[in-house]
């Protein structure tokens, strides 16, 4: 993956600048109904047990979550690093808070749906030939889910916290945000393998 | 003295390895499916990712000073949050007739999983805290 971050001393002192101590919501609240309802389909979808539902929410769920993974931790992921760290932080501080609500809905409707999905159609009997390309989707999305899980969304929410201390440390943020926009990138290099498995399953 | 200047365990580590034993254990319970996996080292994986997660626990309630305020605060609306995931995730297994022994252990790894998460995200921003 391409250089995410300059380092804080190869930049002019104007980037040194400690950014203001900044107000705004950590989980954004005007999101959280529009988070309710995709969940509240996603509950309908699995109990009327809807093809159509199941894979709306799926194919549509996955694409938007390889989407922004790759444009996160590809193209916006450098873009970010070249900035001055005011800007820097300017901009975290209006994408984080909805990634904390976005990324972890995406990946709920996604796996749900998908989950549901394979057992309609039969695709996780043993005997099924797509058997074990979806075993090793699970496999691709285990190692995803223990980096998101794991590095990505404490990152995500302790860069927050860090944005809204009255001295935040810039050093701090840039490392956490180089965690976030690293592991982003790399679930979304792993989305390419996800991409080759549905596919296959969709062809066999 | 800043929380970031006290010598802390690994939790985000152990965290993690609780993480993939329990991420290991349902792939195998799901590659099986509809069929029951074969149930000892599903067992072993659920035995071992709750020792992990009760030292990782324990290691962490030992941590003087920390900001057991901000990491309370982060903790319980993480585990607000995961418990909702979690039991969807228990919904489905009901729904698919998932009975016995299986939605037993099935049920302790969410229970795992569920309590590892608020865990490592409470902990991932109380150690930058000022205690």
């Amino acid at each position: 993956m391409a250089a995410v971050a300059e380092p804080l001393e190869t930049q002019a002192p104007a980037a040194h600048a400690v950014p203001a101590p900044r107000q705004f919501q950590i989980v954004p609240r005007a999101g959280v109904p529009i988070v309710a309802v995709a969940v509240g389909g996603l509950i309908a979808a699995i109990a009327t047990n809807s093809l159509w539902a199941l894979e709306f929410f799926h194919v549509s769920g996955g694409a938007a979550w390889t989407a922004i993974d790759l444009f996160l931790g590809l193209l916006l992921g450098p873009i970010i690093g070249s900035m001055p760290v005011p800007a820097r932080v300017e901009f975290t501080t209006r994408l984080m808070p909805k990634m904390v609500l976005l990324m972890p809905t995406l990946v709920i409707l996604t796996l749900g749906a998908g989950f549901q999905l394979a057992r309609k159609l039969g695709n996780l009997s043993a005997s099924a030939p797509q058997h074990g390309w979806v075993v090793a989707s699970m496999i691709v999305v285990g190692v995803m889910a223990t980096i998101a899980l794991g590095l990505l969304e404490p990152a995500n929410i302790a860069v927050l916290f860090e944005l809204r201390k009255p001295k935040p440390n810039p050093a701090r943020i840039e490392r956490l945000m180089k965690v976030f926009i690293y592991t982003a990138g790399l679930t979304g290099l792993m989305q390419i393998a996800t991409l080759v498995i549905m596919t296959k399953i969709a062809s066999l | 003295m800043g929380a970031h200047d006290v010598r802390l365990p690994p939790v985000q580590q152990l965290a993690i390895a609780s993480l993939v034993l329990i991420i290991i254990g349902g792939i195998d319970i799901a590659g099986h499916l509809p069929r029951h996996a074969p149930l000892g080292p599903v067992i072993a994986l659920l035995a071992a990712a709750a020792a992990v997660l009760v030292l990782n626990a324990g290691l962490l309630a030992r941590v003087e000073p920390f900001n057991w305020r901000v990491f309370r605060q982060v903790a319980g609306w993480a585990a607000l949050g995961y418990v909702v995931i979690a039991g969807m995730l228990e919904y489905v297994f009901v729904y698919d007739h998932t009975r016995g022994s299986q939605l037993l252990i099935l049920t302790g790894m969410l229970l795992v999983f569920a309590a590892n998460i608020p865990l490592l995200l409470g902990f991932s921003v109380a150690r930058f805290q000022e205690p």
